[in-house]
C-alpha cells in the first residue's frame, strides 16, 4: 500500500527544504541581524524609550481587541450554536466578513467614518474628540482585523458537542450563566485558549489597518510593528532587527502555547 | 406560524450584544465607506480606477497571490500528506512550524524576507549570481505572498486526509491501478473541496496583504506597486475618495472570486450527492 521509499524521502525532503528556505532561514535572519553589531548595541534598541513607548501602545491594543473579541465571540459562538433561527448564515458570513477583508482598507473604513471627511467629523472636533490618528484609532482597527478570531475556533468545537448537556441543564433550573460557566466553559477551554492565543498573535502584529488610523507619531501612536517600519527605512537596521526579534520570541510563544493546547485536546479526546 | 420556543436562557442577551458589537465595529464602518464612497461621482471614480497606476497594481496584486496560492497549494498536498501518511522524526516540529506565518507579525516577516533575498541576502545572492533578482521584483512580491499564506492550504486537507477511509485505496490497488493513479483519482477527488477552501483563503489573503510584502516590493510604479499601496498612497496625498475608490474594487473581485469558489464548492458537493 505505501508508495516506493524514494517517493516517500523525496515529498519529505521536499517539504523540510520548503520550510527551511521560507520559515526557518527568515526567523535565524532576524536574531543573527539584531546582534550583528553585539548586545550593547541591541540593547539599546530595545530599551529606547521610543521602544518602549510603542510596547505599550501594542500591549493596550492588544489586550482591548482580546477582551472585547473574547466577550463577543463567546456570545456569537453561543447564539450561533445553541439556538435555530431565520437568516444564521447571513450572520455567520457577516462575522467572517474582516478575514476577506485587506488590512489596508479596514484602516481606510475607520478614517472615512470617524475621519475628516466623515459625517461624524463635525461632532467629534466640537467635542475635542480624536479617533483617527489617536489611540482610539488604533484599537479600533485592532479589534476589526482580529474580530472573527474568537469566533471561528469556538463554533466547530461547540457545534460537535451538541446541546443536550445544556438543555439537561435547563430542565434542571440552572440559569444561563451557570450553564455557560458550569457546562459549556470545561467543554471549550482549549478551543478557546487557542482563539485567544491567535487573536492576541494577530492584534499584536498587525500592520497595514494600524499604519493607516496611526498618523506614525513617534511616542504618540506608534505600535512596535510600526516602529520597526521607521526604524527599517532609516537605514537603522540593527534597531529594527532588534525590535523584530521581541516579536519573534512572542511569535515562539504562542506556537508552542498552540502545540501544548493540541496535545491536551487531543489527550482530552 | 407557532412560537418557538428555545429552550436553553439567553438568547435574547447574546443575540443582543452580537448583533450591537458586529453593527458597531464592522457594519457601520463598512457602510460609511460605501455611502461616502456613493458621493464621489462616477466620473472621479472612474478616472482614479482606470489610472494605468491603479491598474497595474490590480494586475500586480492579483497576479502574484494567484501564483503564490498555486504554489502554497502544491506544497500544501505535499505537506499535508507527509504529516498524515508518514511517520518520521522531525514530524512534530515540522507541524508546530507550519503556522508560523499566523504568528509572527508581517513586518517582521517583510524585514527578514527582504534581507534575505535582496542582493547581499543569504540566498539573494545565489538568485542574483545567476541573474535572477529575487527581491524588489514581482519574483519578490510573490515570495512574500508565499511566506503569508503557507498554514491556509495544509491545515484545510489535513483533518480531510486524516479522515479518508483506506479502504478506497485498497480497492483502487485491487483493481490494479498503480500508486499515482490512485492518488489522482481516488484521494485528490475527496481533498479537492477543501483545497479550493485553502486556495481561497490563501488568495484573498494574498491580495489585500500589505505588511510583508511593502518591505520587499521595492514599490516602483507601474511595475511592482500593489494595490494596498496605492490605497496607502493616495492617503498621504489626503485623496479620501480616490482610496475609497480603489478599495471598492479591490473588494468587489475579492468577494467576486471567494463567492465562485463557494460556487464551484456547491456545484461539486451536488455532482457528488448524485
Amino acid at each position: 500500500m505505501q508508495e516506493k521509499k524514494y517517493v516517500k524521502y523525496t515529498l519529505i525532503g521536499l517539504s523540510v527544504v520548503f520550510l527551511t528556505l521560507m520559515l526557518i532561514i527568515p526567523l535565524l535572519v532576524v536574531i543573527v541581524e539584531a546582534l550583528s553589531k553585539g548586545f550593547a548595541v541591541y540593547f539599546k534598541a530595545i530599551l529606547d524609550p521610543f521602544t518602549l513607548k510603542a510596547m505599550n501602545l501594542t500591549l493596550l491594543a492588544t489586550l482591548a481587541a482580546v477582551v472585547c473579541n473574547t466577550i463577543f465571540g463567546l456570545c456569537a459562538a453561543w447564539v450561533l450554536t445553541k439556538y435555530s433561527f431565520k437568516g444564521k448564515n447571513i450572520l455567520s458570513s457577516l462575522i467572517d466578513l474582516p478575514f476577506a477583508i485587506s488590512p489596508v482598507i479596514a484602516g481606510l473604513v475607520f478614517v472615512m467614518t470617524f475621519g475628516r471627511i466623515s459625517y461624524l467629523n463635525d461632532f467629534l472636533t466640537a467635542n475635542n474628540l480624536r479617533i483617527v490618528f489617536a489611540t482610539p484609532g488604533i484599537i479600533l482597527a485592532t479589534i476589526f482585523v482580529t474580530f472573527p478570531f474568537v469566533t471561528r475556533e469556538l463554533i466547530p468545537l461547540m457545534q460537535a458537542q451538541g446541546k443536550d448537556e445544556e438543555e439537561a441543564a435547563t430542565m434542571m433550573g440552572a440559569s444561563g450563566f451557570t450553564i455557560f460557566r458550569k457546562v459549556t466553559l470545561p467543554n471549550i477551554k482549549w478551543g478557546l485558549v487557542y482563539g485567544v492565543v491567535l487573536c492576541t498573535a494577530r492584534a499584536m502584529g498587525e500592520f497595514g489597518a494600524v499604519s493607516v488610523v496611526s498618523g506614525h507619531i513617534r511616542g504618540k501612536t506608534n505600535t512596535l510593528p510600526l516602529h520597526i517600519e521607521i526604524l527599517y527605512n532609516e537605514y537603522n537596521f540593527t534597531a529594527a532587527f532588534a525590535v523584530a526579534s521581541i516579536l519573534v520570541i512572542f511569535a515562539i510563544l504562542i506556537l508552542i502555547v498552540r502545540n501544548i493546547v493540541e496535545w491536551k485536546n487531543e489527550k482530552e479526546a | 406560524m407557532a412560537k418557538v420556543t428555545r429552550v436553553i436562557p439567553g438568547f435574547r442577551f447574546t443575540m443582543g450584544f452580537t448583533l450591537f458589537y458586529l453593527t458597531l465595529i464592522v457594519l457601520i464602518p463598512l457602510a460609511s465607506l460605501i455611502l461616502k464612497g456613493g458621493g464621489m461621482g462616477l466620473g472621479k471614480f472612474l478616472q482614479t480606477v482606470l489610472d494605468p497606476r491603479v491598474l497595474h497594481s490590480y494586475v500586480v496584486s492579483f497576479g502574484c497571490a494567484f501564483f503564490a496560492a498555486i504554489i502554497n497549494s502544491v506544497f500544501g498536498i505535499i505537506l499535508a500528506w507527509i504529516l498524515v501518511r508518514y511517520e518520521f522524526s522531525c514530524k512534530k516540529i515540522i507541524d508546530g512550524l507550519i503556522d508560523l506565518p499566523f504568528a509572527l507579525p508581517t513586518a517582521v516577516a517583510g524585514i527578514a524576507l527582504t534581507s534575505l533575498y535582496s542582493e547581499n541576502g543569504w540566498i539573494g545572492k545565489f538568485f542574483y549570481a545567476i541573474g535572477i533578482e529575487s527581491s524588489f521584483s514581482l519574483m519578490g512580491i510573490t515570495i512574500a505572498l508565499i511566506f503569508i499564506g503557507i498554514p491556509f492550504v495544509t491545515r484545510n486537507i489535513q483533518p480531510i486526509l486524516k479522515d479518508l477511509d483506506l479502504q478506497y485505496e485498497e480497492a483502487s490497488i485491487m483493481l490494479g491501478a498503480n500508486r499515482w493513479t490512485t492518488f489522482r483519482r481516488v484521494i485528490f477527488p475527496e481533498i479537492l473541496p477543501s483545497l479550493l477552501t485553502g486556495f481561497g483563503l490563501a488568495f484573498a489573503r494574498g491580495v489585500g496583504e500589505y505588511g510583508s510584502v511593502v518591505f520587499i516590493a521595492g514599490n516602483t510604479p507601474l511595475k511592482t506597486e500593489i494595490a494596498p499601496l496605492m490605497i496607502m498612497s493616495k492617503l498621504e496625498q489626503y485623496d479620501y475618495y480616490g482610496a475609497t475608490a480603489i478599495a471598492l474594487v479591490m473588494l468587489i473581485l475579492s468577494f467576486l472570486i471567494l463567492f465562485s469558489i463557494n460556487l464551484i464548492q456547491w456545484r461539486m458537493s451536488r455532482l457528488k450527492g448524485i
